[in-house]
């Protein structure tokens, strides 16, 4: 049988298409989104997969279908045709790739406008707030009793307590060397980022979070209550703010689910607003390197129901208040710092951190 | 000497006596000769390129379980950032200036470069420059802030080996700068009378636009890396926010020349590819302008894309645009590229070889690496992947799949000529074999990793990627394995090899005709062209019908029986004409 070759570039152009559409829906690379704006940057993904797939096959093929059907027989001494060039193809060979690259950069213009990528609050100078690293003093002591008992270790959180008494992090993390924020005039720049989506604009954030990295822990204030945590919990369905800075090094914010992604930047103070969309717990992972144990700065992110948020914010403010008593109690021989100290390694944060608190507190 | 006389004797086995032979000593020592130069640089490279994946596999080793069982975190920070310091400063970038050195005035057939105590200088910084860098590992202070050296990082780890580390780069990127002016110089002035810019070999182009970028680029690094030192060494604060610098800045300046790099990493064997195909296809390379000019375009637009480095750091969202947009119009040469060597291997007579198949598996690694590129410049996807394994898969699959594929074919392709020996075959195919598989096998897991939530430069990981985190861990010791049968081949063959005559592939660029190895100023007489760089399956007396316009149409034909005839004519009875079928 005689199949003429416009038939199988057919069929072969159909079958490619078919595994490309069907591969571009059916990868299962990436976690399942928890945001709204996850979802609309895996619709990103999942296109330019489909594509990707069809070229991958395409090039392949073409190469490995070459290198058995065109290989040199033994004893054939003779060339190829001289084909040098042929103009139609390789203007169809230039136009497809700028059409796809065209639209696939459209895409994702359109992505990013959705996500808040234009948001025009996002870029602005201005100082860093005061509020960025707001931290009274009583208010830390929260967060000794913020990580709720669970019944499987906390593997990244005892990895970056492991980290923080290190003697070899001890000795990098010499406050006369690393550059503190609490010295640092700043460049006072907000870091433009992901601002609010073009429907939410203007409206300010139901929950703002300010967030600020440090060798090697994350600490989290909500300047509308007051709490500071070392983890995060944002209720869902609420457009959430993130502010943060860094204290010493560059360090990233990152949660896979949320497919949004940060640098904290010392001496600047960058902003991403997202809407949490599934409940549950996930990982918040630093994604710049920053030291040794960079790989070990995790900590937890939850998402939660509105009433179990109420709830955490509840406890959160009553262990806040008991310290303050204990603030009160200790502090006539004890400065906040001193006082603080032996909770330390629980809050998975440093003495220097603590001497910022004593410095922002009065 | 006509190119026709120079191809009588092309298909011959080599001479007895090697006119070009050397003393050993030459290759040690400060010897101007381009060709002992990029001997040098080969030769040094592939050192350095066996030392960092010695700390590539260290580095795998580490990763093969999620705690840090093997070394201290210290250590393997400062694992990874000498093995990608070494990868990039001292095997890619120098190992495609090896080539230009032997390629380039052989190719355009010129006697020498145009400033041959410059080039010898320019390889010269790059033995200290390494032992320098290599020996902070034994100091116990290697630098550990990554190969990018972000401040107030790099500001405040160790500072000797930080100190160390800016040392070394710098010498090694004044060397690339000598070296560039060099190749630039000489491919300006120096090609044979008669040879236009169109009839230049692709490498040469390849080369120009290189060196291009080589010159724009890399002073800006040294720039950066001056300030840093003032900042570690001398307490300026230019990019440290304690004093009021910005950390930002450094990012820049860093990229300005490290995203161009990432071309003056991979465009030299984008040029060593497009002599490669043509050679073992038997076809003359198919859109000889477009591939030529796609590089320049390449150089250009690579100036202007730095920023998608930066993406989740400090950049306003619609410059964020712009870098997306200038990112991705890059993937349109690129692409031309690449369906231009599909489309010369397509329908042509095939010899798979060894350096073929490197060829054509660089071309399908790089396509996985291109692909992956764009998707990193679209904004809202690389805000999800940057600084995770998605992008450590990425350029591995640029950079081993493509620089170091295209290394490997060049090494196969030209080995004859710069020996006068040929290469054992079948140890070659084990070699393909074993690099394409341990690579895919090592680096196409990091996708999915990266993706799912690894990010980049950790010793410790989260259990649940420990399955695919062990596949790469047993991938790297098979590309560690994949290695031996190369060095031993080349060694073996330098010394014992069968001879290789001077044109065993019945290639028709100037390099081919000369004796291997050429003889100390390579051709007697400027040679004179007759046939253009690729013109495979010419007519050759019988008037075939020549459907497209040839390069080598542009001039007088100058032999009368067609440009291929010396080679095809008599061939040595005793001779094969493929060294294939030679016994
Ligand atoms: C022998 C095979 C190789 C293996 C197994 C390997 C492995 C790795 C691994 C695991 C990392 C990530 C380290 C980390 O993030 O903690 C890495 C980073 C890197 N590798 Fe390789 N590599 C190999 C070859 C190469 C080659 C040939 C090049 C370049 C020409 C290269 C350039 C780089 C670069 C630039 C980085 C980025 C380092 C960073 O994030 O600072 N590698 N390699
Ligand atoms: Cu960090
Ligand atoms: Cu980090």
């Amino acid at each position: 049988m005689n199949i003429p070759s416009s038939i199988w570039t057919l069929l072969v152009g159909i079958v490619v298409t078919l595994v490309s559409l069907w591969y571009g829906q059916n990868h299962g690379l990436l976690p399942a989104p928890a945001s709204d704006e996850a979802e609309l940057v895996d619709g990103l993904f999942n296109a330019m997969l489909t594509i990707s797939t069809g070229l991958f096959l395409i090039v392949e093929g073409a190469l490995i279908y070459s290198a058995i059907r065109y290989r040199r027989r033994p004893g054939d001494d003779s060339d190829g045709p001289p084909v040098f060039g042929n103009i139609p193809l390789e203007i169809l060979w230039t136009a497809v790739p700028a059409i796809i690259v065209i639209g696939i950069a459209i895409y994702s213009f359109d992505v990013y406008n959705s996500i808040g990528g234009f948001s025009p609050h996002a870029v602005h100078d201005a100082p860093i707030g005061e509020q960025a690293v707001r931290m009274p003093g009583a208010a830390i002591a929260a967060t000794l009793s913020d990580t709720p008992p669970s019944a499987d270790p906390n593997l990244n959180q005892e990895k970056s307590d492991a980290a923080m008494q290190d003697p070899a992090t001890a000795a990098v993390r010499n406050a006369d060397q690393i550059p503190q924020r609490r010295n640092a005039p700043g460049v006072g720049v907000v870091s433009p980022t992901i601002g609010a989506s073009p429907d939410k604009e203007g409206a300010p954030p139901a929950l703002t979070v300010n967030v600020t990295g440090l060798q090697y822990a994350w600490i989290f204030t909500y300047p509308d209550t007051g709490i500071t945590t070392g983890e995060l919990h944002v209720p869902v369905g609420r457009e959430v703010q993130i502010s943060m800075t860094a204290n010493d090094v560059i360090h990233a914010f990152w949660v896979p689910e949320l497919r949004l992604k940060q640098d904290a930047i010392p001496g600047r103070q960058s902003e991403i607003r997202f809407t949490p969309k599934t409940v549950g717990e996930y990982k918040l992972i630093c994604a710049e390197l920053c030291g040794p144990y960079h790989g070990a700065m995790n900590t937890q992110f939850v998402i939660e129901t509105p009433e179990a948020f109420e709830q955490w914010q509840k406890e959160q403010q009553v262990a806040s208040r008991d310290a303050q008593q204990l603030v009160a109690m200790n502090s006539a021989d004890l400065s906040p710092a001193e006082f603080l100290a032996p909770y330390v390694s629980d809050l998975g944060i440093q003495p220097e951190m603590l001497q910022q608190i004593h410095h922002t507190h009065h | 000497m006509t190119q026709a006389q120079l191809q009588e004797g092309a298909n011959l086995p080599a001479l007895s006596e090697e006119p070009g032979v050397r003393k050993w000593r030459d290759y040690f020592s400060f010897n101007t000769d381009h060709k002992v130069i990029g001997i040098q640089y080969l030769v040094t490279t592939f050192i350095f390129y066996c030392i960092g994946g010695v700390l590539a596999d260290l580095v795998r080793t580490e990763l093969k379980t999620p705690e840090t069982d093997f070394v201290s975190p210290e250590v393997y920070n400062s694992l990874f950032t000498l093995h990608a310091t070494i990868m990039i400063f001292l095997w890619i970038v120098p190992a495609g200036a090896g080539f230009a050195n032997y390629l380039i005035p052989l190719m355009i057939g010129a006697k020498d470069m145009a400033f041959p105590r410059l080039n010898a200088v320019a390889f010269w910084m790059i033995p200290p420059a390494g032992l320098l860098l290599i020996s902070s590992l034994l100091i116990g202070d290697a630098p550990d802030a990554g190969w990018t050296s972000y401040p107030p990082l790099s500001l405040v780890t160790g500072q000797v080996g930080e100190a160390i580390w800016i040392m070394s780069v710098l010498l090694l990127g004044t060397s690339s700068i000598l070296g560039a002016i060099n190749f630039l110089v000489t491919i300006w002035k120096m090609r044979t009378p008669g040879m236009t810019f169109n009839q230049m070999p692709l490498f040469c182009w390849a080369m120009v636009a290189t060196s291009a970028i080589t010159l724009l680029s890399t002073p800006v690094l040294a720039g950066a890396l001056i300030l840093l030192a003032f900042d570690l060494l001398a307490g300026t604060t230019f990019f440290n926010p304690t004093g009021g610098g910005d950390p930002i800045v450094y990012q820049h300046m860093f990229w300005f020349y490290s995203h161009p790099a990432v071309y003056i990493m991979i465009l030299p064997f984008f040029g060593l590819i497009s002599e490669i195909l043509p050679v073992h296809a038997r076809k003359p390379i198919f859109g000889y302008q477009a591939i030529a000019y796609s590089s320049l375009a390449i150089s250009f637009l690579g100036l202007i894309v730095w920023a998608h480095h930066m993406f989740t750091s400090g950049v306003p969202g619609w410059l964020r645009m712009f870098f997306m947009i200038t990112t991705m119009i890059i993937a349109v040469p690129t692409g031309i590229k690449v369906f231009s060597w599909v489309a010369t291997v397509w329908g042509g007579k095939l010899r798979l070889n060894s350096a073929m198949l490197f060829a054509m598996g660089f071309v399908g690694t790089f396509v996985i690496g291109g692909i992956s590129g764009i998707m990193l410049a679209a904004v809202p996807f690389d805000i999800h992947v940057h600084d995770t394994y998605f992008v450590v898969a990425h350029l591995h699959y640029v950079l081993f799949g493509g620089s170091v594929l295209g290394i490997y074919a060049g090494f196969y392709h030209w080995f004859p000529k710069m020996t006068g020996r040929m290469l054992n075959e079948f140890w070659g195919k084990v070699h393909f074999a074993l690099t394409i598989v341990g690579l895919n096998l090592t680096f196409l897991p990091m996708h999915k990793l990266g993706m799912m939530g690894m990010n980049r430069r950790i010793a410790v990981y989260d259990p649940k990627f420990e399955t695919l985190n062990f596949i790469c861990t047993m991938g790297s010791y098979l590309l560690a394995v994949s290695t031996f049968p190369f060095i031993i081949n080349a060694i073996w063959s330098w010394m014992y090899g069968p001879k290789a005559g001077n044109n065993p592939w019945q290639a028709l660029t100037l390099e081919w005709m000369t004796t291997s190895p050429p003889a100390i100023e390579n051709f007697d007489k400027p040679p004179v062209l007759a046939t253009g760089p690729y013109d495979y399956g010419m007519s050759h007396g019988d008037d075939e019908e020549v459907e497209k316009v040839p390069l080598s149409d542009e001039r007088e034909p100058a032999l009368a029986a067609g440009p291929n005839s010396a080679l095809r004519a008599d061939p040595d009875p005793k001779v094969a004409a493929h060294p294939e079928d030679r016994k």
